[in-house]
């Protein structure tokens, strides 16, 4: 049955997130967009443990496995909605301050495909980290200077030698790529390729932890937004990681297979719709702002009038809220599929691309509408603008997403739509 | 919870709806658009449905409960179809669903049985003036009490079925707010003028109709005492209105799909390009927003919740998707979707007529 009706349990976890996102994230939003490269650890201290009680189950129960405990029973009835639930705390977050958000310890991007195709024994070495001692930060490293959008011209290389995979090679754009290699004990998870000549089927992901040697922080990016959050470029030189700390089958079965590349890019029917859900936080941010203002000014935005009675500011305003709430339910959906075990990368590239847009759009609107004050640092309506733009570039430009779009309602091929 | 699905007997109405569109609306479409008399057989098998029925309680000869959200998927079905079509089929709608929601227990009794017979009934709401900026809260058209009667003035346009219809629901102006009358045919004073032209929803017969000193008893005035919310219903006729939209929407995008696929040029389907495909990607994703839209406007009224906000921001989403799909349809079929040997041109005339048909029809 159709419903828009967001579990009780979810809304009480949301309640918490605002309460996070208000205390320690909007009060502290301008200071880390203007100290770029500090650690705000006053909420990563306080995220920390609350991160951890994720990362504490998955690896309780690799470790249960590798005892070789029976898997035990899913404890709780009913529907699963992990997805949603992901989708419904980002959002909150990022209305507190998506710069902050992104810095969440915990080891991100990096667990989530670990926990996807690593082995038992793969998940407790790698992740039990994030269940003891301080904040740890784990990063996914796929971007390299010549390789963006076209993740199949990776460079990097991993080599077979006694024993051991040496990665060579350059990544940048990582998040949190410092803070897992340098500022903690924690993980990166590298693409490279075992076989240039392979194309997508030789490219492999590489687990590389903290403290390995040949491994090193190159650059911390100064950006136009986000700026608290950290983007990092890391060279590998003959850096020299064990043979298993490859994630899934290190054997190119055959070129014209690229089930390892894909059984990665898979993690982006997951990551897309919480990105778009992590825009979307920015978006309402911008709206309540901007209709608080103009409800002090004596502006109310009056629904339901024929449009030529409609002042241009309510036509603006009522313009923003429906491209949000347009991307917002795209979002919903997106999120909804994946945790009905349903395929989800059209719906899910839909939902970035309309997010991204959205986003983009009203904070520009915003800033517009408000004057002085909006593109001023006095209020943070000029940096929800700033911060915005990543929405539409990264997990994907919106072009590239929008192309994914084509190619899937087309029924075209890469090759056929380039 | 959460959730996307329909319930299974949702998804059985629309695969009844859809078949009907596919087999009917469609067929007849073209050629009631060039002015040919819509065929009583595609009207008949329509009405056979039973929408209007299924949302009367059986108190009222009916067989079911009005759901907002059962409606927009059965009319957005509707709405791939043809609009014009679906306008005529639902404008009986517009009358019932004012008395249901609004009606007193006598007027429910008397009238709702009439929507629930195997005839279609040719009754229709007269909301529009001729004005460039028309507005519903301040009707021109007006009603003044006179002991126990109630006296019309005024003139009406885009009026459904014109003389043949059997009942009106005529929306007038009581000492500044908008009250609803029903005036039935031949009614004294109340007189049908010429047929309407509009750009678009050309198969829709509709007419001018002026209301000269036309005297309806008390007991006429929708709620008697209560009267009506105009905001209320014309929220109901923008959920309405939008859901056809993306009906509409989705014709038009799904023919400029399978054209773009066929269509070869420079040795390669124009699909291949990314202007075209980028468009076609865009109308795509702006279709199934638009669609999330109506659902949650119309998930929040069968809850009785304040709609006010999801019912406008959708119709105005809505609204502005479905002209700029239909446009991207025609853009993608070139010189060749100016020509009406293609529908891309009917839907791109249609759709703009989306924004000013409010509270011709309702959920």
């Amino acid at each position: 049955m159709i419903s828009f009706e967001i579990p009780e349990e979810i809304q009480q976890q949301r309640e918490m997130a605002r309460m996070v996102a208000e205390q320690l994230m909007r009060s502290n939003a301008r200071y880390y967009d203007e100290h770029e490269h500090e650690i705000p650890w006053e909420f990563v201290n306080t995220m920390w443990p609350i991160v951890q009680q994720d990362w504490i189950r998955v690896v309780r129960r690799a470790e249960r496995e590798l005892a070789g405990e029976a898997p035990a029973e899913r404890k709780r009835e009913g529907p699963r909605y992990d997805n949603l639930r992901m989708i419904l705390l980002v959002e909150m977050f990022t209305w507190g301050d998506a710069g902050l958000y992104l810095c969440m310890p915990g080891p991100g991007l990096a667990g989530y495909s670990i926990s996807a195709v690593g082995t038992p024994e793969q998940k407790v070495r790698f992740l039990k980290r994030y269940t003891e001692g301080g904040p740890k930060w784990g990063a996914m490293a796929v971007t390299e200077p010549g390789a963006g959008s076209d993740v199949s011209a990776i460079q990097t290389t991993a080599k077979r030698e006694d024993g051991h995979w040496v990665l060579n090679g350059e990544k940048i754009f990582i998040t949190n790529g410092y803070l897992a290699l340098e500022a903690s004990d924690g993980i990166v998870v590298v693409w490279a390729t075992i076989d240039p000549k392979a194309g997508r089927a030789g490219i492999k992901p590489f687990v590389v932890e903290a403290g390995t040697p040949g491994v090193s922080i190159t650059k911390r990016e100064r950006k136009l937004g986000i700026r608290a959050s950290d983007t990092a470029a890391i060279r590998f030189d003959n850096a020299r990681i064990p043979l298993d700390n490859i994630l899934g089958s290190p054997e190119i079965l055959d070129t014209a297979r690229t089930d390892g590349f894909k059984g990665v890019m898979i993690t982006f029917d997951a990551s897309r719709p919480v990105v778009a859900a992590g825009a979307l936080g920015i978006a309402r941010a911008a709206i309540e702002f901007t209709k608080e203002v103009l409800e002090k000014e004596g502006i109310r935005i009056r629904y339901g009038l024929p449009r030529h009675r409609l002042t241009a500011i309510e036509r603006d305003v009522m313009e923003m809220e429906a491209m949000h709430k347009a991307a917002w339910l795209l979002t919903l959906r997106a999120g909804w599929l994946l945790d009905q075990g349903r395929p989800n990368a059209l719906e899910a590239s839909m939902a970035k691309v309309k997010a991204g847009k959205a986003v983009t759009w009203i904070t520009y609107k915003a800033v517009e509408i408000l004057g002085p004050l909006g593109y001023s640092t006095r209020y943070l309506v000029e940096k929800w603008m700033r911060d915005a733009k990543i929405n539409d570039l990264y997990e994907g430009t919106g072009q590239i997403n929008t192309l994914i779009v084509a190619r899937r309602v087309l029924g075209l091929t890469s090759r056929e739509l380039k | 919870m959460i959730s996307f699905e329909p319930t299974d007997e949702q998804r059985m109405l629309i695969q009844t709806v859809r078949a009907f569109a596919e087999e009917h609306l469609r067929r007849v479409a073209r050629e009631s658009d060039e002015g040919n008399p819509i065929p009583q057989e595609v009207i008949d098998r329509g009405w056979s449905i039973g929408l209007l029925p299924s949302m009367i309680p059986e108190a009222y000869g009916g067989f079911g409960e009005p759901s907002a959200l059962t409606s927009v998927l059965a009319l957005e079905e509707l709405g791939w179809g043809d609009l014009t079509l679906s306008l005529y089929l639902l404008a009986p709608h517009g009358v019932a669903l004012p008395i249901l929601l609004y009606g007193t227990e006598e007027q429910k009794k008397t009238y709702l049985p009439r929507f629930c017979g195997e005839r279609f009934v040719r009754a229709a709401a007269a909301l529009l003036e001729p004005a460039f900026l028309f507005d519903p809260f301040q009707l021109e058209t007006s009603a003044r009490r006179e002991g126990e009667e109630y006296v019309l003035e005024g003139v009406k346009i885009g009026v459904p079925f014109g003389a043949e219809a059997e009942l009106l629901l005529v929306y007038a102006n009581e000492e500044g707010q908008t009250q609803a009358f029903l005036v039935e045919r031949g009614t004294p004073g109340l007189v049908v003028k010429e047929r309407d032209r509009y750009a678009g929803i050309r198969a829709l017969p509709t007419y001018e109709v002026a209301l000269e000193g036309c005297r309806v008893p008390r007991c006429q005035r929708i709620g008697e005492e209560a009267g009506i919310s105009m905001e209320r219903l014309l929220e109901r006729s923008r959920v309405a209105l939008a859901a056809l939209a993306v009906g509409l929407a989705r014709g038009a995008f799904e023919y400029a799909r399978d054209y773009a696929k066929q269509r070869v040029q420079f040795g390669e389907p124009i699909a291949h390009r990314q202007a075209i495909a980028f468009m076609i990607a865009e109308m795509a994703i702006d279709i199934d927003a638009a669609r999330l839209m109506v659902w949650e406007a119309a998930w929040k009224l069968d809850r009785g919740e304040d709609v006010a906000r999801e019912a406008y921001l959708a119709k105005l989403f809505a609204d502005d998707m479905a002209l700029r799909v239909a446009d991207g349809a025609v853009q993608t079929l070139g010189g060749h979707g100016y020509i009406r040997d293609h529908p891309v041109e009917m839907w791109l005339r249609n759709a703009r007529g989306l924004p000013v048909l409010e509270g011709m029809v309702m959920v």
